[in-house]
């Protein structure tokens, strides 16, 4: 039987690029679904209400933001169909990125017992924390399908492509968790800055908006941010509009870029978590 | 023969580097470097400089052990036991040097580590093992026997929150008795929970060796130093300074720690003992677990003592007496009736755990009595050991409080403007 713990082992000093260790990853899977299970059982232990918290968060929302943004601002006039849905559809994969990213951001310092402690890949955290949000995401779309059943929204065949969208937004939020839970180990700063990229990063995507509103020579610019790829990616799979394969496309290959950069910067310094935490 | 190396350890060498603190001594100052510190970092970052000293934790330590060797690591605060077993657990990094390990490793640097207080039990078995290094499969086919071995079967569905803190060590120690590694690198500073809880740390590690696994420890019990391990290593400002057999190299600490030169003694033993049943040693340890006779006001200090051989009868109670600078009898603690603690005769090392000491500078003395309660005393070893309270401020303000002029004690005050 194979265990996590390798037959031969040699410890070297740092420095030299050690790679992102695939192989290791995978033999530690265990250990990444142990603290996946803890942080979804944790996070809804002593709550009455319980997984329902995942609708309420995109639901609350959604509310604020038709009133506001869609009656007030205008911006229903916009979207043809319900403009609550169309900010549901949205802030549902909006809601589990932003969630994962400041829980990844946190996570390695929230875990500072277990890094001073002992050894894993130090990457399982971060991704424990991308992972455990994929439940609660899962059923605040469980509720968006209730929604369409509601708003009379049949499912077509471009829904088929809607994994690709949720996998695309757990690559970006792999790529700045991992950045941003190595930053913080180092500067607790970076906390703070989290917060609000966040909040700002939601005004840069079109949740709130639609796509169309960019002016057409700035969409590819646009698209740099990852997420505006992968948020009106889902929403057009949703919704069985057609793929905006432009935008998606930019966005995928800057997220490929962000993944990469992310995890590169985290293995550099991971083994000196310990040293500085 | 390299065929049965377990663990080679080559040149390894760790590097800390220190920030330089700036400790402002009033309040005042320590408002102001709230506002002038992110400046001076700042311009520290971008002129490069680095405002630290290097420090060199373990420098160019080289041995090996091997196969079914259990090496016991040794040493004074500060030698590098514990930055030694971090970088052999891959905690940290060495700075050079490399060491190859052969065979499956478990590394134990404290018990339940990543318990979670949320969870149950049950659940904090799964987390913990696999935290551990165990597969799913493994803690399933153990569970019952972890279990029964915490002796906690009516609590495992309840909270860990919910348990004593002895009942949480009980489960700890359980999973992590349930490894089964080839090599085992293990900190002995976890066995220095209640006697019960030693005991069976102990004699697990007994069994282990038994059962041919290579073990590394570090302790800072010379005797079970002795007891368990074929051989030991002395550590000493981050080298190697001997190693060889458990008896010679944990002598030769004892003497170097004897020798003032290289810090005041904190032990002591008996100087022309009675014949009968008696105590023959005792040593004075700081909170982390080195023998010292200068402690600080709010420290924790552990008595250890040791008798000659079994007690005359079971349930006895050891007791001290504490002395001031004039010799006069200011405190008194028992194993009971005091903490209803009862030894029973096989046992032949106490510990009494006490503190935080609310004592003021100066220097005090105790003395040490084996009994049955309320029955003559078997021995009674007066002025044992003195130690000394370097600094009593409590309450961090730089003043300090002296035996002096101030009495024996600081009670912890508060102290208000009224109306």
């Amino acid at each position: 039987m194979a265990q996590p713990i390798q037959r031969h082992l040699r410890i070297e000093p740092a420095g030299s690029w050690q790679g992102l260790q695939l192989a290791e990853l995978w033999r530690y899977r265990e250990l990444l679904y142990f603290f996946v299970w803890r942080d979804i059982k944790v996070r809804y232990k002593q709550t009455v209400l319980g997984a329902l918290w995942a609708v309420i968060q995109p639901l609350a929302g959604t509310a604020l933001f038709t009133l506001f943004f869609g009656r007030l601002g205008g911006l229903s006039r916009q979207v043809d169909g319900s403009y609550s849905l169309f900010v549901y559809v949205g802030l549902s994969l909006w809601t589990f990125y932003a969630n994962a990213v400041a829980l990844a951001a946190n996570s390695l310092v929230g875990s500072s017992h277990l890094i001073a402690k002992v050894y894993f890949p130090r990457l399982l955290i971060p991704l424990a924390a991308i992972f455990s949000g994929l439940i609660d995401f899962l059923v605040a779309f469980g509720f968006l399908v209730v929604l369409m059943v509601v708003y009379r929204v049949p499912p077509s065949a471009v829904i088929l492509t809607l994994p690709l969208f949720v996998l695309g937004t757990m690559a970006v939020a792999a790529g700045v968790g991992a950045l941003f839970s190595a930053l913080v180990v180092s500067y607790r700063d970076f906390r703070y800055v989290i917060g609000f990229v966040v909040q700002l990063w939601l005004f840069a995507t079109p949740v709130l908006y639609t796509l169309d509103s960019i002016p057409t020579e700035w969409r590819v610019l646009y698209a740099a941010n990852p997420m505006v790829g992968m948020i009106s990616g889902f929403r057009a799979a949703v919704l069985g509009r057609p793929l905006p394969l432009d935008v998606i496309l930019t966005s995928t290959v800057v997220a490929a870029l962000l993944l990469t950069g992310g995890l590169r910067y985290f293995t550099s310094i991971q083994r000196r978590f310990a040293d500085v935490i | 023969m390299s065929s049965a190396v377990a663990i080679d350890i080559a040149g390894v060498s760790k590097r800390y580097t220190i920030g330089l603190v700036e400790r402002p001594t009033q309040f005042r100052e320590s408002i102001a470097s709230m506002f002038s510190a992110p400046w001076k970092r700042l311009r520290q970052l971008g002129s490069g400089r680095r405002a630290a000293t290097d420090f060199w934790a373990l420098r160019d330590v080289s041995f090996d052990v091997r196969i079914g060797d259990v090496v016991g690591i040794i040493g004074p605060n500060g030698a590098g036991k514990s930055t030694l077993l971090k970088v052999l657990s891959r905690i940290t990094p060495p700075t050079s040097g490399h060491i190859d390990l052969d065979g499956r490793v478990s590394s134990l640097l404290e018990v339940g580590t990543g318990f979670h207080p949320e969870l149950t039990g049950r659940e904090n078995i799964f987390l913990n093992g696999a935290i551990l290094g165990m597969y799913r499969s493994e803690i399933r086919r153990k569970f019952d026997a972890i279990v029964s071995f915490a002796e906690l079967e009516q609590f495992i569905d309840t909270p860990v929150k919910h348990y004593s803190s002895g009942m949480s060590v009980r489960l700890a120690f359980s999973v992590a008795a349930h490894l089964e590694p080839e090599i085992l690198i293990i900190d002995e500073v976890l066995a220095v929970g209640d006697l019960h809880f030693r005991n069976r740390c102990l004699g697990r590690m007994r069994e282990m060796r038994g059962e041919g696994r290579t073990v590394l420890f570090v302790s800072h019990d010379l005797t079970s130093v002795r007891q368990l391990c074929n051989r030991a290593i002395l550590l000493l400002g981050g080298g190697v300074f001997g190693e060889g057999a458990p008896d010679e190299i944990t002598r030769r600490y004892e003497q170097m720690n004897q020798d003032p030169s290289m810090g005041a003694a904190g032990a002591a033993d008996r100087v022309n003992p009675p014949p009968h049943y008696h105590l023959h040693r005792v040593e004075l340890r700081n909170a982390s677990g080195c023998i010292t006779r200068s402690f600080d006001a709010g420290d924790v200090m552990e008595i250890h003592l040791w008798s000659c051989g079994r007690a005359p009868a079971d349930s006895f109670t050891a007791e001290f007496k504490l002395y001031n600078d004039s010799d006069e009898m200011i405190s008194f603690g028992s194993a009971n009736p005091v903490r209803d603690t009862y030894f029973q005769s096989s046992q032949q090392h106490f510990i009494c755990r006490l503190g935080p000491l609310p004592l003021t500078e100066g220097a005090y003395s105790l003395s040490f009595t084996v009994r049955v309660w309320n029955q003559p005393r078997w021995d009674f070893w007066e002025k044992a050991i003195g130690f000394d309270i370097e600094r009593c401020d409590l309450f961090k303000t730089g003043h300090g409080v002296s035996s002096l002029h101030d009495g024996d004690f600081v009670i912890p005050q508060e102290w208000l403007a009224g109306d």
